[in-house]
């Protein structure tokens, strides 16, 4: 007999799935049941960029820490799909489980000494049970369910509540499927001796009040409750189904209740030009709009970027990267367009991006870019990922305070215009480099201007002058650096010991790199850490470099474009940021990161500075 | 064309509209375009439908895109806002403003290079998706501010002032925008004000997306023999199908004119259009008619203008989207948030 895993909230449990056999809502049940029962989880979606019939892969890290990054390994695969066996019995950890279905014999040689068997035959029990093809198939994925319930021994009552939620009002299929539940569970009871896997689910109290929702979902929520009246979009996976989440809220929330009338518009556009310029005629018009895309989406509204950005017109996208570069690998996450966000557009240009590192942070900061994007007058970039969009992760509840008001910038009035205001459109009149601006249609006589993507002067009147232009230019630079002061702050997390080490990481990677400093951390590797939320970079940023000898910079691409930016922005040595480099299209981890941060920490404690470095 | 800027000042005899605005307010900045420029005279008459119309200027958004024909805009309404966006890229822009603020008079000028050579695709979505404005092409079948290539609606066969035949089929982009789902489709000579400034004013009134395409000569680079879009060409090739008169007001016309002369088209705002028919029967609110005759009339070689289509009671984006009356950019905090109590229930949900 191999070794058995022993772990309790502790493991990591893969399904290996057709795409389009329903297995998706089977597998999330089976999450959400272990979640409810007070023990975390992590799940993650690898899927293709198909429809149906391709291989597709649902992980569920089960976490009583609540360490919700990707763990790395697995330590039972649930092998539903014949086309990948091979590589999904090779992943599995020594020690670890293999369930599957038994209904047809397998030679010997298609499993493993080192991992323990355990066979189900689910296709005979479906059979037996159900005569229609579309039944046969979705609940098999439920009759699985129902015998890991018993191997791991998740509350069969949570599942039921579950069903029950699923399936309100529609008493007939909550039935259909509580007795596949049951068919799973009494087939384990009566042939699986157990104790088999010791792998197990406890009770725990460790979720509190948090909420499992998608990234995509929770940034579509705060765009409905940041104010946003029009989103423009195309479809482009990762980020379709934050539009189309957006469409669903506001069907819910934003219909007038005398009228039934919409207070927003949607737009699904012929291309992403049109997205972004639907974006900038209604942001140019006063209604806050964004518009959602990912890499390839962005590389087509450059021209129109550096539009907004000249002609200082609002506008937020959200753009939930996937693998670069060109088409790339549209269904694996990175985080590889922070260049082409940051300075996209020909000329000198520069652009707010904001870095949220979970559903809850899609939430506050792409409420938080319809504010910014109004008071900067400028493109604002919620750089969020497939990993933190598209998969479900437990966060912090979303938070709104009764009081908040849109703050929709400078903004003159036909009152102010009557008043006797001076208004020059690109006017710096409060030393931050913001000008005002008027909304079409103001007044009948006073505050109309052209706004245009040639260079022009304070007054809106186009020039070609130097010295006009270079006032422009400068004056934008200054605003630029406004916003490195409102927009959101990195957060600091320091080792209990003084350390002469340092890292810095943003977005997806937040919860990999909290587990890798603990495991830095146990190992006597102190380091502090510095999470990045905003480009233009706070001032703390280059004070938390200066203050460490070394700086490990975290990220999922393979140029260290975080890095790069840094480098661009501030004075000093190149050396001192090393890069930590994780981009095959799988999230990070944390035994990636701690390893070669571990790794290159040796090197350096040994090591003098110049050679460490070259 | 005036490269003298008018003084200021208004004369007190000059006449003001209903709206209290005389035609001067309508004007705009100095044009810098070429002398004789037919853009110019489109300008003007634009000013004309305004004046006539008692617009209050600063109700006009002015939207284009990229060449001589976007630079127009400047020169017409001053008073109102305009925006001069990227060059195909106006429609996308338009889509977005008129969706910020359905109150406005949106005003799209375009060229024939900005619409149907690099803006082709938004030329024809702005189209179907019915976006409540007034889309005039500017069109001289050439590009002037890079000095005389073709554009793609230079007639197959037209010759370049270089000398060089044009042997690319040319784009019609009334054709277009009438298979596109425009409502309103009109196309006129920019030389022939009579023609052009009641179309302008019908096609403004037109509750949804109205389309004009006016043939403008360009002094400097197709003006000459051998041009399709000369003055002398189109002055002999022009087929007038009609002359509107464009009427505000719900009453009934009641002036007879003699049988089979005139029709009287009411559009959903309750402005008559009255057509003066000119050639043949025509009757302009049959689509598939429209579009023989506009390919008849390509297949002659003849310009043929005058209104070429009009659905009288369309509908637009607004309607599709079943927005409410009020300005999407008039909701505040209290209109469009739902607030923490709804919050709270969203994340009881997500548990």
């Amino acid at each position: 007999m191999p070794q058995a895993l022993t772990a309790v909230n502790d493991f990591v449990v893969k399904f290996a799935n057709v795409n389009g056999s329903g297995s998706a809502s089977a597998n999330e049940l089976f999450a959400r049941a272990i979640l409810r029962m007070g023990v975390p989880v992590s799940p993650r979606n690898i899927f293709p960029s198909n429809i149906q019939g391709l291989p597709t892969w649902y992980e569920v890290r089960v976490t009583e820490k609540s360490y919700l990054g990707r763990r790395g390994g697995v330590d039972m695969m649930v092998a539903m799909n014949p086309q990948t066996w091979a590589e999904d019995v090779k992943e599995i950890e020594p020690g670890g489980y293999l369930f599957y279905d038994s209904t047809k014999p397998m030679p010997a040689s298609a499993f493993r000494e080192d991992i323990n068997i355990v066979g189900v035959p689910l296709t005979a029990i479906t059979n037996a049970t159900y005569t229609d093809a579309r039944q046969r198939q979705l609940f098999k994925n439920i009759i699985y369910v129902g015998a890991l319930s018993i191997l791991l021994d998740i509350d069969p009552e949570e599942i039921k509540k579950l069903f029950g939620e699923q399936f309100k009002g529609k008493e007939k299929l909550l039935d259909s499927n509580v007795k596949a539940l049951n068919l799973g569970r009494d087939w384990a009871t009566q042939h699986i001796e157990p104790g088999t896997v010791k792998l197990k689910v406890k009770r725990a109290n460790n979720v509190g009040n948090r909420i499992f929702v998608e990234g995509n979902n929770a940034a579509a929520l705060g765009a409905v409750y940041g104010g946003a009246t029009v989103c423009a979009w195309y479809p482009i996976t990762p980020s379709s189904s934050l539009a189309e989440a957006f469409q669903s809220h506001c069907k819910r929330l934003r219909h007038d209740k005398e009228s039934g009338k919409a207070k927003y518009a949607i737009v699904q556009a012929e291309d992403e030009l049109a997205s972004i310029g639907i974006v900038i005629g209604a942001g140019w018009n006063g209604s806050r709009a964004f518009t959602s895309t990912s890499g390839p989406g962005i590389s087509l509204m450059t021209e129109f970027i550096g539009l907004a950005s000249f002609a200082e017109v609002p506008a937020v996208l959200v753009n939930v990267q996937r693998g670069g570069p060109s088409t790339g690998m549209p269904t694996r996450t990175q985080q590889s367009d922070l260049l082409s966000c940051a300075y996209a557009s020909n000329g000198d240009t520069k652009h707010v991006l904001l870095f949220p590192e979970d559903p809850k942070e899609c939430f506050d900061f792409t409420a938080d870019a319809l504010d910014l994007a109004d008071r900067l007058q400028t493109p604002v970039f919620v750089m969020t990922d497939l990993d933190i969009g598209m998969n479900h992760r437990l966060c912090e509840p979303f938070v709104w305070d009764e009081k908040r008001v849109y703050d929709r910038g400078k903004v003159i009035t036909a009152d102010d215009l009557d008043a006797g205001k001076t208004f020059g459109r690109y006017l710096d009149v409060d030393g931050d480099g913001i000008p005002f601006r008027t909304y079409p249609g103001t007044h009948p006589s006073k505050g109309s201007y052209f706004t245009r993507g040639t260079t022009k002067d304070e007054f809106a009147r186009y020039s070609e002058e130097g010295a006009v232009y270079v006032r422009n230019m400068e004056r934008l630079q200054k605003k630029f650096h406004t916003a490195a002061r409102i927009a959101p702050q990195p957060l600091r997390y320091s080792s209990p010991k003084a350390t002469r080490f340092g890292v810095i990481y943003f977005g997806s990677t937040s919860p990999a790199m909290a587990e890798a400093l603990d495991h830095l951390e146990e190992a006597g590797n102190h380091v502090n850490a510095l999470r990045v939320r905003a480009f233009p970079f706070a001032q703390a940023v280059e004070d938390f470099i200066h203050e460490h000898d070394r700086v490990f910079v975290v990220e999922q691409n393979r140029d260290g474009q975080l890095r790069s930016m840094i480098m661009n922005d501030f004075t000093l040595d190149a050396r001192k940021l090393v890069p930590v480099l994780h981009y095959d299209g799988t999230p990070i981890t944390a035994r990636f990161i701690a390893t070669d941060i571990a790794k290159k920490l040796a090197q350096f404690k040994v090591v003098p500075f110049e050679k460490a470095a070259s | 064309m005036t490269y003298i800027a008018k003084p200021k000042l208004h004369h007190p005899s000059l006449v003001k509209n209903k709206a209290g605005y005389t035609r001067r307010d309508y004007e705009g900045a100095v044009s810098t375009l070429c002398a004789g420029c037919g853009h110019d005279s489109i300008s003007a008459a634009i000013i004309q439908a305004c004046y006539e119309l008692d617009i209050l200027p600063h109700q006009v958004a002015k939207l284009s895109g990229i060449g001589c024909s976007s630079k127009a805009p400047t020169y017409f309404v001053g008073a109102s806002h305009g925006f001069n966006t990227v060059h195909g890229r106006m429609p996308s822009v338009m889509t977005g403003a008129n969706l910020a603020n359905r109150d406005l008079i949106y005003m799209g000028v375009s060229g024939d290079g900005d619409s149907a050579s690099i803006g082709l695709g938004q030329f024809a979505h702005i189209m179907r998706r019915g976006v409540n404005m007034t889309y005039i092409v500017m069109n001289n079948g050439v590009y002037g501010l890079t000095k005389g290539q073709f554009s793609a609606t230079a007639d197959k066969g037209s010759i370049s002032k270089k000398g060089v035949a044009n042997s690319d089929e040319s784009i019609d982009l009334v054709s277009l925008a009438i298979l596109m789902g425009a409502t309103f489709v009109g196309r006129s000579f920019s030389g022939d004000k009579h023609q052009l400034v009641p179309l302008i004013k019908a096609a403004m009134a037109h509750k949804g997306a109205a389309f004009l395409d006016v043939v403008s000569p360009c002094v400097a680079f197709n003006n000459h023999a051998g041009s399709t879009k000369s003055y002398d060409y189109v002055r002999e090739h022009n087929e007038a199908l009609n002359r509107i008169d464009f009427i505000e007001g719900r009453e009934e016309i009641t002036t007879q004119y003699a049988p089979g002369t005139m029709t009287t088209v009411q559009q959903h705002d309750g402005s008559w259009l009255r057509l003066r028919k000119l050639g043949e029967e025509y009757d302009p609110a049959d689509k598939i008619a429209a579009m023989k005759r506009v390919q008849e009339g390509l297949q002659a070689g003849e310009v043929v203008t005058g209104l070429l289509y009009v659905d009288p009671t369309p509908k637009d984006l607004h309607h599709h989207l079943n927005t409410v009356e009020a300005p999407l950019n008039t909701l505040s905090t209290p209109d469009l948030c739902p607030g923490p109590a709804a919050l709270d229930k969203i994340n009881a949900s997500l548990r």
